[in-house]
């Protein structure tokens, strides 16, 4: 019997409730990550989402933003039907249309241009996770002018790698997380490619492995580095050469990896004033030569060869030639990249550039990793091990961003190949399709006279220039597209310039365009270099009242801050509303240990009257009548929209979108017929393929035979040829002849010394142009952005909960700095660069780089945007630093003002930003400047309280 | 006033969360993936109050804070995650004058009854951790429940029977298990890398533990040394540095 005050029995808890009666794999979409997710859905509710613990990319974790994906589904933002413009540009005035209405103007529209002279298309996606298909359509379409978000992300990083060792930093390679000793990371964009980081540092960490993170800002990952290195913006190039110095003065370098796998021993033509003069010596078939220890020539690219690094040799003719690595090294030996002379350019104490340099040699070469895997190389020699050196190295954002990243970016690559690492046990690995030929061999389309109406570009619009012969200019040296990609401005611009798109349009220069079509992509906005100017272009008249660019077609799933600006809206779905292809013909989900796509698929229908871009994209093309997408009676080719082209489509024979389950019986994998039940064997496995390459295969794949061999029958590659790393870069010196006047395309005289000077063939550095050109004096502080975890782009104010975490941002700097400004937390301060002022709330901190002051990206918001009321902190008190960064530069002699780009890559330099503080009163106590209220778009529904419980009813 | 149930009996189960601040970021997984579970778990609704307003205020059992601590020679930045740490002899529990709040005597977790909470808040009061957060529209206290609705749920795989924030940690910076158990893997990890309890001073005995940032690698060590100078040749022009490597043999 229970005494009376005994505790009361515990209330009975339901501890197996099943609070979902179904649960779908799919693919997130909360940044572009893309991990496997599991959705929970009652009675078609969405209830709950978690990581897919088989998926290859995130093995069951999830991120803050992937786990709040339910808030973007049910975000009052929405758009909910098509929109036609009823009011200005910039009102919000729409009226809602039928979709066959929409998709009849947007014909009208586009088969006038396309008629006429196609390149007065801009065709700009953005954050598009479907290049595959929109470059495609570009091509079909016929326009040049065509680009994703990566001329303002990180062409410039991707450019570097491309150039120099076939393959790319941030989600295009990785860390050998298992092996690494020592990792160093150089800058980072923390809101995407994050899970894989994430894990990797959790990893590395408890494996004892030293982790060091290169950054002006002390948060996020740095905050875990066991070395925080806060680096001066723009100077990691320096940072990178003073260690090559040190590593090349104490002879702590992989000399017989540089002569295995790099043109470390290419002889280079020393003939100043001569047209061949820094171009490799070639032989009658175009091998490039070296030089043997017996001071004969030889074939350079030869499997039995003793070749010399140093020493200048005479030829026949009597031109002398070096190998590349004796220029290389004399570069870096130089006492422009000593630790002395850096140090106070970089703010990095000498001795710490010395330490580092010192541990990097040591774990490099007396911390040796073998795997007891055996292999064979490229020449068919067989190796019974496998030997790396484990040190890794990553980079993102601070390496791009600046006008100097491209050749940062190679500086890094440079000292990651001196110590033999790349695709080596514990070094940096390859992700497919990578490696790809240096560059891959895809050239650009739309030269003078390859646009004409209703005719297709004879290539795909972005590619890899080889030299100036593959620039799209005409003979006068004037840019043929729309962004000036591929011009002498940026003539590596991989990935185009849309920061330019609308700068450009507006003013008709190169010339002007009838439709600009966009997707996904918030230029108006936080995704603009100076947004209140690109707000005039878009809204310019002409002088008979028409807008000088007379039509905006747009398609988001949200209502953006560019919504108001477009002509006509066509609603996109969400991401569980839809299916995608994240594919091998585009930026792929594959892994260091084997390539990997997948997809997504509807796991809930959609209650709006919204359809999914790439099916719509389909539908325009085949109204068009676009080759590839009609048949030949001019029926749509893929009527059952985007996942009949994802299972039927084929790039080339037996090649299409998706590599897993191809052929008739699904058995083929890479190659192989179209097989019809292939989206079902996805959706089987969880909506991804992955394909985990034999030991043998797993690393040195740029020069380990089965592998080559294997990709090329895969179709990945065209030759099973190793790859040569290019420490010197032949192609730039070609854009460097030209503009010492040789060759017969040559740049006009007003871009030759820009020219000259940045397209340096051994990586080099120089400072960041904004900074040299305003002044050190006037505009004393740089201002950078860091992305939040928990926000990707300006995709997370929507977000009920992320906007809870971070509903506004501060402008950061250090207590050092504030105390000479005479400022302190919650002060108001003008932000003043050369371009314009903003005014924002200061707080305080340590971990910054003294010189630099930072914010979160993308927080601030327009007023009556996102689906927010026009008083939330993201507008009243948030702020972006665009408004301050010019998408051009300062004057130069002449008047002529570029891009504010990388020279090389035209990426945009956003992060070259220059200011000077000013303490401001409080006044108003908003952030300034503030734009007009968007008006309320059609649609929304915004809840005072929210009860989310999924499926469930609140009894 | 409620009592606890006994928990000083030998292999007593203490539930509870180890947490590394070593390699915490701060990506606010934890924060998320509970609030999405819980908002429509037991603890549902987790109601927002002006959710797309001036002042968004939302119910979170879990939230994840930043700071800078100075340790006297530099700062660092310390991602801090904070939820219920399941105490061993909670004031929050033994405030209650209804019995909403107690702890389970079979693992140890506090829980909330909704059904008998009468939203007195002498509970919030109590807690030191500031583990509780009211739900001002419900009318009801929420706190972390370990997820007792996964971690026993037999309609999930077992491997997912885990709170969800364990589960979402792309860092690994979170584990669950039985801290009564020395044998366990968490007590062990507890041992190993000398975690430690919240505000021991109260004496409320969490079962959560915080494990402290590793040392740094940031001084120079023996092995590597402090620099390459001692290995650098006596070479003094660049010349001559080249011409250490012109005799060096170097087979592809």
């Amino acid at each position: 019997m229970k005494a009376f005050w005994s505790k009361p029995a515990e209330p009975q808890v339901e501890t197996s409730p099943k609070t979902w009666d179904e649960v779908k794999t799919t693919t997130c979409y909360m940044c572009a990550c893309r991990c496997g997710i599991r959705v929970y859905l009652k009675d078609g509710t969405v209830t709950y989402i978690d990581g897919n613990s088989k998926h290859p990319v995130n093995k069951g974790v999830i991120c803050g933003k992937g786990a709040s994906g339910i808030m973007q589904h049910y975000s009052p933002a929405r758009l909910t039907k098509p929109l036609m413009r009823v009011g200005e540009r910039g009102s919000g005035e729409f009226r809602e249309v039928e979709w066959e209405e929409a998709l009849r103007t947007a014909t009208l529209w586009l088969s006038e241009v396309r008629a006429k002279d196609p390149k007065k298309l801009a065709f700009f996606t953005g954050r598009d996770q479907s290049q595959g298909l929109t470059g495609w359509w570009a091509s079909q379409f016929g326009t040049p002018n065509y680009a994703a978000h990566g001329g303002f992300c990180s062409v410039n990083m991707a450019a570097a790698g491309l150039y120099t060792f076939g393959g790319s930093f941030w989600e295009f390679g990785e860390p050998d997380w298992k092996h690494t000793k020592y990792f160093m990371l150089f800058g980072v964009a923390e809101d995407h490619a994050s899970n894989p980081i994430k894990m990797g540092l959790g990893k590395l960490k408890k494996r004892g492995a030293k982790f060091v993170s290169v950054n002006p800002v002390k948060t996020g990952y740095s905050a875990i580095a066991d070395e925080w290195v806060g680096v001066k913006p723009g100077t990691d190039g320096l940072f990178a050469g003073a260690i090559i110095h040190e590593l090349l003065k104490a002879d702590k370098i992989d000399l017989p990896y540089l002569v295995r796998y790099t043109n470390a021993h290419w002889l280079v033509i020393q003939a100043p004033g001569h047209p061949e003069n820094g171009l490799f010596l070639r032989d009658a078939e175009g091998r490039p030569q070296a030089v043997d220890q017996t001071g004969r020539l030889t074939d350079a690219l030869a499997a039995e060869l003793t070749p010399r690094l140093v020493g200048e040799v005479t030829l026949k003719d009597g031109r002398k030639a070096v190998p590349s690595f004796d220029l290389i090294a004399r570069r870096f030996l130089s006492d422009e990249f000593s630790p002395d002379t850096v140090a106070s350019q970089c703010a990095i104490p000498a001795a710490t550039i010395r330490r580092i340099a010192a541990e990097l040699a040591h774990v490099a070469f007396e911390q040796e990793v073998t795997l007891d895997v055996a292999w064979t190389d490229w020449a068919g020699r067989k190796h019974d091990k496998m030997t790396g050196r484990p040190v890794s190295m990553h980079a993102m954002r601070g390496i791009s961003a600046h006008s100097n990243g491209f050749q940062t970016c190679r500086t890094i690559h440079l000292l990651q190949i001196l110590l033999g690492t790349i695709d080596a046990p514990g070094g940096f690995r390859y992700k497919a399709p990578f490696p790809k030929p240096v560059p891959p061999a895809v050239k650009p389309a739309g030269k003078q006279g390859q646009v004409k109406p209703l005719t297709p570009l004879a290539g795909p619009p972005l590619g890899f220039v080889m030299g100036p012969e593959d620039l799209l200019v005409d003979a006068k040296g004037t840019p043929q597209r729309i962004d000036k990609a591929y011009s002498w401005e940026a003539p590596l611009s991989a990935h185009g310039l849309m920061h330019m798109v609308i700068t450009n349009a507006a003013k008709q220069d190169p010339y002007g365009i009838d439709v600009l079509f966009m997707y996904m992509a918030n230029m108006a906005w936080n995704s603009a270099m100076n947004v209140p100017d690109t707000i005039k272009y878009l809204t310019a008249k002409r002088e008979d009242g028409e807008y000088v660019i007379p039509r905006i077609i747009y398609s988001d799933a949200y209502a953006s801050e560019t919504v108001a600006y477009a002509d006509l809206i066509l609603p996109d779905t969400t991401y569980l509303e839809r299916h995608d292809c994240i594919s091998l013909l585009d930026r792929p989900i594959s892994e260091a240990d084997g390539p990997a796509d997948s997809i997504r698929i509807p796991v809930v229908e959609p209650d709006r009257d919204v359809r999914p871009f790439q099916t719509v994209l389909l539908d325009l093309g085949a109204r068009l009548g676009l080759p590839g997408m009609v048949n030949a009676d001019f029926s749509p080719k893929y009527p059952g929209g985007y996942p009949d082209y994802i299972v039927n489509h084929e790039r080339a024979p037996g090649i299409g979108p998706l590599a897993g389950w191809r052929g008739a019986d699904g058995k083929a994998q890479g190659k192989g017929a179209v097989n019809p039940d292939q989206l079902k064997r996805y959706e089987e496995n969880g909506s991804y393929w992955f394909h985990e390459l034999p030991d043998s295969q797993k690393y040195f794949r740029h020069a380990n035979k089965e592998y080559l061999e294997w990709a090329v029958s895969f179709g990945l590659l065209g030759k099973a040829e190793p790859i040569v790393f290019q420490l010197y870069s032949e192609v730039l010196q070609k854009f460097r002849l030209a503009a010492e006047g040789h060759g017969a395309i040559l740049p006009p005289p007003e871009h030759r010394q820009r020219i000259l000077t940045h397209f340096d063939p051994i990586p080099c550095w120089y400072a960041p142009f904004e900074g040299d050109m305003v002044g050190e004096v006037e505009y004393p502080l740089h201002a950078i952005t860091q992305r939040p975890m928990a926000m990707y782009h300006s995709w997370g104010s929507q977000n009920a909960w992320l906007r809870q975490i971070l509903g506004r941002n501060w402008l950061y700097m250090s207590h050092f700095r504030a105390a000479a400004l005479g400022v302190t937390d919650g002060d108001w301060v003008y932000v003043i660069s050369h371009h314009g002022r903003i005014k924002v709330q200061v707080k305080r901190m340590d971990g910054v780089n003294d010189d630099t002051v930072w914010t979160w990206n993308a927080i601030g918001k327009r007023k009556g945007t996102w689906g927010l009321d026009a008083n939330a902190a993201e507008s009243k008190k948030g702020f972006l630093l665009n408004h301050i960064i010019s998408e051009l530069l300062p004057e130069r002699e002449g008047g002529y003002r570029y891009s504010n780009s990388d020279p090389v890559t035209g990426q945009a330099a956003w992060y070259d930003l220059k200011v000077r503080i000013e303490k401001a009163e409080i006044g108003a106590g908003v952030s300034e400047p503030q734009f007009d209220t968007i008006k309320k778009i059609p649609g929304f529904k915004r809840p005072n309280i929210l009860r989310f419980m999924g499926g469930k009813k609140k009894s | 006033m409620t009592s606890l149930p006994d928990t000083t009996k030998p292999g007593q189960k203490k539930l509870g969360l180890v947490i590394d601040l070593d390699i915490c970021v701060g990506c606010q997984a934890c924060a998320t993936s509970c609030k999405e579970w819980n908002t429509q778990g037991y603890s549902a609704p987790l109601t927002d109050e002006n959710p797309y307003g001036a002042d968004p205020v939302g119910v979170w059992l879990n939230r994840v804070h930043a700071y800078e601590v100075d340790d006297g020679t530099s700062t660092n930045v310390v991602h801090f995650p904070r939820s219920c740490l399941h105490c061993e002899t909670p004031a929050c529990v033994t405030v209650c004058p209804t019995g909403a709040s107690y702890k389970r005597a079979e693992d140890g977790i506090v829980l909330v009854n909704p059904d008998t909470c009468i939203g007195c808040k002498l509970c919030s009061w109590a807690c030191p951790y500031g583990a509780r957060e009211y739900d001002y529209q419900e009318g009801v206290m929420r706190k972390c429940t370990l997820c007792v609705d996964r971690i026993y749920n037999e309609n999930l795989e077992p491997e997912d029977r885990q709170p969800a924030c364990v589960k979402a940690c792309p860092t690994g910076a979170r584990a669950f298990g039985d801290l009564g158990d020395s044998e366990s893997a968490v007590s062990k990890l507890v041992a190993e890398r000398e975690g430690y309890d919240l505000m021991p001073q109260f004496d409320y005995k969490p079962v959560n533990k915080y494990l402290p940032p590793r040392t740094r690698k940031d001084k120079p060590t023996p092995k590597a040394g402090a620099s390459l100078l001692d290995v650098m040749p006596e070479a003094k022009t660049t010349a001559d540095r080249l011409f250490r490597w012109a005799d060096r043999l170097l087979s592809r």
